[in-house]
């Protein structure tokens, strides 16, 4: 394998040495190895798609954060912090942390006690069969076209950092992926997912250590930085108060109420992708534990994603451009400054695990997508709509196979990708044309015991066609964007922002509205589903440092402090 | 989490045993026989140290979740 590898190389941004390669290989025989071990504890349906739910809260909570942690997202958010400086950072700490505790303490109960396998099916539970296929409809079209995307993009890099034929990444990483998940489910994808947060860990830490010792520590970088660029690239909310101060043309508006209260929220709650890591814990304590161990986690990541693009603004003797100019000037663009850090400190071996980090970031992501789309497709689709009576011995073997089939369908999707790159920027609107709305419909079920089906139901496909109507109004009027985005000067990231925002009201404006005019349903029907008429078990007798709710104020006051030190 | 047999973090041991085997190794030759291209902050031996570190952490994990103790 390693000469095979070795004929594939050509231009690349960095050089592997046999030891590196020896680190790689040995990265790819332990995911499989582990996938092998545990096919034979992958025999029901509840092992398959749930792990067994028998997860520890750590496990769990690793799992729940590395299912998001993939590579696009390690180098895009390098890339992004290079580009607009610290701001990338709103994106770890108010655009993840005060979702995730709110998912562990408020949401997590409903989810856990209602028993439901998947997001969509909670809304079965709650709203009826037409908002539960509608959300599964989307979500499983759109995770495969997502995972495809990534694939795509992740071998797009590995051809420039590493000089890997793209075809030869995308067949190699999708199939060992398709094995390990297609053998041991869920059990196997959140295995493998610890292991790959580990990795990422010990492959990335490495550059923010050299580079603060480069540059002299904190104070030496942000004067550096100043000196590069400009002061606006240190502060995390001080250039906030006006789109046009700060470098990526936002407001704080756009951020706390967009981002930190919608799009994070939505991501984080209701995304199927990432919830499902919690859903396998094994018991309530422990599912409301997983994702404050995974925004404990989720602060320290800037550490190996934000610093190095900073450090790299800072210290590259190169300046970084965007991918078009890149390609027209033969230099480099902003989403390699992460290797170009990882190759100016890493030599022999190190290298190696770097890029091991890289592609374990990859599969966890491609993992995760997989494995949520297969029990979508198998409980809310297939067991829902097709064969509801068959044993449980034929699900799993539906489970085994739509997993192979998932990743041939992404394989797919990456060489439509390779074809027409302009798809690229239409999947990414599309799939946040969903997530917010899900999101209204989703708190609404769980607060709100007069949300009736139909206004479930409702509400979600006027959110869902009102951020359509928005992002296709911008399209053909560009001018539209003052209204979208309350000004002309916002930008991409701004827009979808302010859209989630607009979306997620209409859906809860929908909801509210066409309950009223609905009949609701008794109590009774509601136990395990809403809060109000649901018996949630107390933690009087567990001691304090033992309880969900004393570590969630234990993250919530580190993120404030954080907030306030880089203000 | 080891319900049925090998924890995970058995595995992890094993990986961050191999990985700063293989590391300190390379960084061990690196001293020995100093490479031509070096990196930045090369005097700082970041292989040596770096991967002695995985070496210690994966002995940890291998030796404290091993298969044999928890059987």
């Amino acid at each position: 394998m390693i000469s095979g590898l070795a004929v594939l190389v050509a231009d690349r941004l960095v050089h592997l040495s046999p030891v590196d390669i020896v680190i790689v290989v040995f990265y790819f025989a332990l995911v499989l190895a582990i996938g092998f071990y545990l096919k034979g504890q992958a025999n029901t349906s509840e092992d398959f798609f749930m792990a067994g739910r028998e997860m520890t809260a750590w496990v769990a909570g690793l799992s729940f954060l590395s299912a998001n942690l993939g590579a696009l997202e390690l180098m895009g958010w390098a890339a992004a912090s290079y580009q607009y400086g610290i701001l990338a950072t709103h994106w770890y700490w108010i655009g993840a942390i005060p979702a995730m505790l709110f998912l562990a303490l408020v949401m997590m109960p409903f989810y856990y006690i209602s028993r439901t396998h998947s997001v969509p099916g909670y809304l079965k539970l709650r709203f009826g069969e037409s908002s539960r296929t509608l959300s599964a409809v989307s979500f499983a079209f759109m995770t495969v076209l997502m995972s495809g995307i990534n694939m795509y993009s992740m071998a797009l890099v590995m051809k420039v950092v590493l000089g890997w034929d793209i075809h030869f990444s995308i067949w190699v990483s999708s199939l060992t992926v398709a094995i390990y998940v297609a053998l041991g489910g869920l059990r196997s994808a959140i295995f493998n997912e610890v292991l790959q947060f580990i990795l990422i860990w010990a492959g990335a830490t490495l550059i923010p250590i050299m580079g603060l010792i480069e540059t002299g520590g904190w104070s030496n970088l942000k004067a550096q930085i100043t000196h590069n660029a400009s002061n606006e690239y240190v502060h995390l909310w001080s250039t906030l108060g006006s789109f046009n101060n700060n470098p990526m043309g936002i407001h704080w508006t756009g951020i706390v109420f967009g981002l930190g209260a919608i799009i994070s929220f939505g991501y984080w709650t209701t995304d199927f992708l990432v919830v499902q890591r919690v859903l396998a814990a094994k018991d309530l304590r422990a599912a409301k534990m997983a994702p404050i161990i995974g925004a404990a986690f989720k602060m320290m990541v800037p550490i190996i994603v934000i610093l190095p693009g900073l450090l790299g603004l800072a210290l590259l003797p190169v300046k970084l451009t965007g991918e078009t100019a890149a390609v027209a000037s033969g230099g480099h663009s902003y989403n390699e400054v992460l290797p170009l850090m990882l190759a100016r400190y890493c030599g022999p071996g190190l290298l190696g695990l770097g890029v091991t980090a890289l592609i374990a970031g990859f599969m966890s992501g491609m993992a995760g997508n997989v494995s949520a789309f297969t029990t979508v497709w198998t409980y809310d689709i297939y067991k829902a709509l097709i064969n509801k009576d068959a044993p449980d011995s034929h699900y799993v073997s539906m489970g085994r196979w739509t997993t192979v089939l998932g990743v041939l369908i992404s394989v797919g999707t990456a060489y439509l990708v390779m074809q027409f790159a302009s798809i690229m920027d239409y999947v990414q609107a599309l799939f946040s044309f969903f997530i917010a709305p899900l999101f209204g419909t989703v708190v609404l079920g769980m607060l709100w015991k007069r949300a009736t089906g139909p206004g479930g139901f409702w509400g979600l496909l006027a959110g869902t066609l009102s951020s359509i109507g928005m992002w296709a109004w911008v399209k053909l009027d560009p001018k539209a964007l003052r209204y979208v985005a309350l000004s002309p000067n916002a930008r991409d990231m701004a827009e979808n922002m302010y859209r989630a925002l607009w979306s997620c009201l209409v859906c809860f404006a929908v909801t509210i509205v066409v309950s009223y005019m609905t009949n609701a349903r008794p109590d009774s029907e509601l136990n395990g589903l809403v809060y109000g008429a649901t018996a949630i078990p107390h933690e009087a007798e567990v001691p304090l440092y033992q309880r969900p709710v004393f570590w969630a104020v234990v993250v919530a006051s580190v993120f404030v402090i954080l907030n306030i030190i880089f203000w | 989490m080891h319900g049925h047999g090998i924890s995970i973090w058995f595995f992890i041991g094993l990986s961050l045993l191999v990985n700063g085997i293989l590391i300190t190794g390379a960084g061990i030759w690196e001293l020995i026989s100093p490479p031509e291209n070096r990196v930045v902050l090369f005097q700082y031996h970041a292989n040596v140290w770096w991967g002695g570190l995985l070496f210690l952490l994966g002995l940890f994990y291998c030796v404290r979740f091993s298969p044999k103790r928890q059987a």
